[in-house]
């Protein structure tokens, strides 16, 4: 089976700092991928070199067998690779229907060879009702449906990440990156969510995820590929996961180990 | 009410020389309100939907003069290397769609400079490129007469094969023509920006890395919404050209773009009608506080009436009006928003 999204020998650095120093993993179709590792690891900073939003300083990423090496978000999302954000997830301004409305921009184009003329004729009309519905399956997918008609920007963090996930989703992806999905959601969301991933999934989009929540990604992925400081310290299956030394180090291990120091100076001092 | 006010707006405009006679003056200030607007409505587009502020924006106003009055007076001039170009005069109507072309086509080169500089810096680069028009149009003798002015441009003449043809002489027939342009400009507009493409300009004002990654090509929409834009600018400068008849390099100043601009922010960026709203009030205002005082105390009071506008109504007229008719209609069930969370 060859790989969906391979992302082959990726670096970057900002001046001298190192982000990524060489991060090398496959996804191939169908699967459920976590990338994980502590704050600062550089998981947000994989996902923009994916996207398109950040050239890496070295190596490229190939989807569905195609460089992405120099093309931009737009293009990279009509080739099926569609992503949500971390922090910013809706147009804060404009209702969640609206939202979705912008989000389905890409469907809008293969409806029509020229649009624009479309619109400044008035022929537009049946491509808007097709649209709209659109719109209204997506939001009813995500469990949003009751919230059309409010303004993004007022929804409650959690409720503007399944917004952003039903932005994503009006791309009609291959692949979807989900960037801290759960974040700001409590864990009856959490569940839901966990169901809206393996949906996603059996509707045939294969998902690569960044998040904080262990148990979430303990329970959904297939496979899990951990980061730390810019580097690649053990990929595989949940269970190895759970039970490799060096990922055990990376989480707790130097937290102890600072721990430590920080008892033997305060000693230093009292001698 | 809300999708009746622009109709009931036209159908007044529309019977305005009737009620006034043909009391030049008051035409006069009405044509030449009517061409700012058209002017603001085009800012707005920009400014309003996608979020961009061109400072520059009398530049395609006066490229659209110019061409207009140069294609339909003609003109001779030393291109260089011994080359002459001569042109014969042609249709004043022709010159009004080159002049909006022309406007157009420098849009397209402030568009995709868009793609590079955003925010303060698109400001910068559009005030320079009206500036250098402007030195243009006042140092490049030969084609334009410079300071001297473009002189004797020719009314603009309207008709049909087989129907006959109305040279637009007199102050009525111009604002009538004035009227239907707007009318055009504004329908256009708002075709426009209930529209996916309105949706694109929205999304990038918005956020613009989220509208990118849902598949919306930052480059291409700004570029299409500037030429719009000038293109609407154009014909605004090309109707003013033809009305006035005579035009010299003050086309250019930048208190016409000021102007636009307090119109646009006045009456509600953003909102169809506001720079509608806007540039009749702030078009007029000079009309009618001319009688009243002197001089030196119409500008302090225009000023002091923006202030009080935008004081009680920060988003400008229009949505502030909105505000009001929601606030008074208890039954619809309103939203209650965190102002700090709205942000």
């Amino acid at each position: 089976m060859s790989a969906l999204l391979s992302v082959e020998h990726v670096g970057v650095r900002f001046g001298g700092l190192v982000a990524i120093a060489d991060l090398h993993f496959d996804v191939n179709p169908g699967e459920i991928v976590s990338l994980i590792g502590p704050n600062g690891a550089g998981k947000t900073t994989a996902f923009n070199v994916m996207t398109g939003f950040l050239r890496p300083s070295q190596g490229e990423v190939r989807f569905r067998g195609t460089s992405l090496a120099g093309l931009p978000p737009h293009e990279i999302t009509r080739l099926g690779l569609a992503r949500t954000f971390q922090r910013t997830s809706v147009f804060p301004d404009d209702t969640v229907f609206d939202n979705v409305m912008i989000g389905l921009h890409r469907q809008g184009s293969l409806m029509s060879r020229a649009p624009l003329l479309d619109t400044l004729l008035g022929r537009g009309g049946a491509n808007e009702r097709r649209l709209r519905e659109r719109a209204a399956a997506l939001l009813e997918r995500v469990g949003l449906a009751g919230r059309s008609n409010e303004k993004a920007g007022s929804l409650a963090y959690g409720e503007q990440r399944l917004v952003g996930v039903a932005l994503a989703l009006a791309t009609e992806p291959a692949m979807l990156l989900l960037d801290e999905p759960v974040s700001g959601m409590n864990a009856s969301e959490t569940r839901v969510f966990v169901r809206l991933i393996r949906q996603i999934r059996d509707s045939g989009v294969t998902l690569l995820l960044v998040e904080h929540d262990m148990p979430l990604v303990m329970d959904v992925s297939d496979r899990i590929v951990v980061l730390n400081y810019g580097r690649l310290i053990a990929e595989g299956p949940p269970a190895a996961i759970r039970a490799d030394p060096a990922v055990i180090e990376a989480y707790l291990g130097q937290g102890s180990a600072a721990r430590h120091a920080g008892a033997g100076a305060r000693e230093a001092e009292h001698a | 009410m809300t999708r009746l006010a622009p109709l009931a707006l036209l159908a007044a405009l529309a019977a305005l020389p009737l009620g006034l006679g043909t009391d030049p003056y008051l035409l006069n200030a009405l044509i030449t309100t009517g061409i700012l607007t058209i002017g603001a409505m085009s800012l707005n587009l920009l400014l309003g939907f996608t979020g961009q502020l061109s400072l520059g924006h009398v530049a395609f106003f006066g490229i659209g003069a110019y061409v207009s009055a140069l294609a339909s007076l003609g003109f001779e001039v030393e291109v260089g290397f011994g080359l002459r170009v001569v042109h014969e005069p042609w249709p004043a109507a022709v010159g009004l769609v080159l002049g909006t072309l022309a406007a157009g086509a420098c849009g397209y080169l402030i568009g995709r400079l868009s793609f590079r500089v955003r925010g303060a810096y698109f400001v910068i680069v559009t005030i320079s490129f009206a500036e250098v028009v402007r030195l243009v149009a006042l140092n490049w003798v030969e084609l334009t007469q410079g300071p001297l002015a473009l002189t004797n441009i020719p009314a603009v003449t309207l008709g049909l094969p087989g129907l006959g043809y109305w040279t637009l002489k007199t102050k009525a027939q111009n604002y009538y023509l004035v009227l239907a342009v707007g009318t055009l400009c504004y329908l256009v507009i708002g075709r426009l920006v209930g529209s996916r493409f309105g949706r694109a300009m929205r999304g990038l004002k918005e956020n613009e890395s989220l509208a990118m990654s849902v598949g919306i090509n930052a480059t291409r929409t700004l570029t299409v919404a500037a030429v719009i834009s000038a293109a609407m600018a154009g014909a605004a400068g090309g109707l003013y050209a033809h009305y006035l008849r005579i035009i010299d390099p003050d086309v250019f100043l930048f208190a016409t773009t000021v102007t636009m601009v307090i119109m646009v922010v006045a009456g509600g960026k953003g909102t169809l009608m506001g720079p509608v709203v806007g540039g009749l009030i702030f078009g007029l205002l000079p009309v009618l506080l001319r009688p009243v005082m002197a001089p030196e105390a119409q500008w302090i009071v225009y000023g002091l009436i923006l202030i009080a506008i935008l004081f009680a109504m920060p988003k400008g007229i229009v949505p502030g009006l909105r505000a009001l008719g929601a606030r008074r209609r208890p039954a619809s069930p309103v939203l209650e928003v965190n102002p700090a969370v709205q942000r």
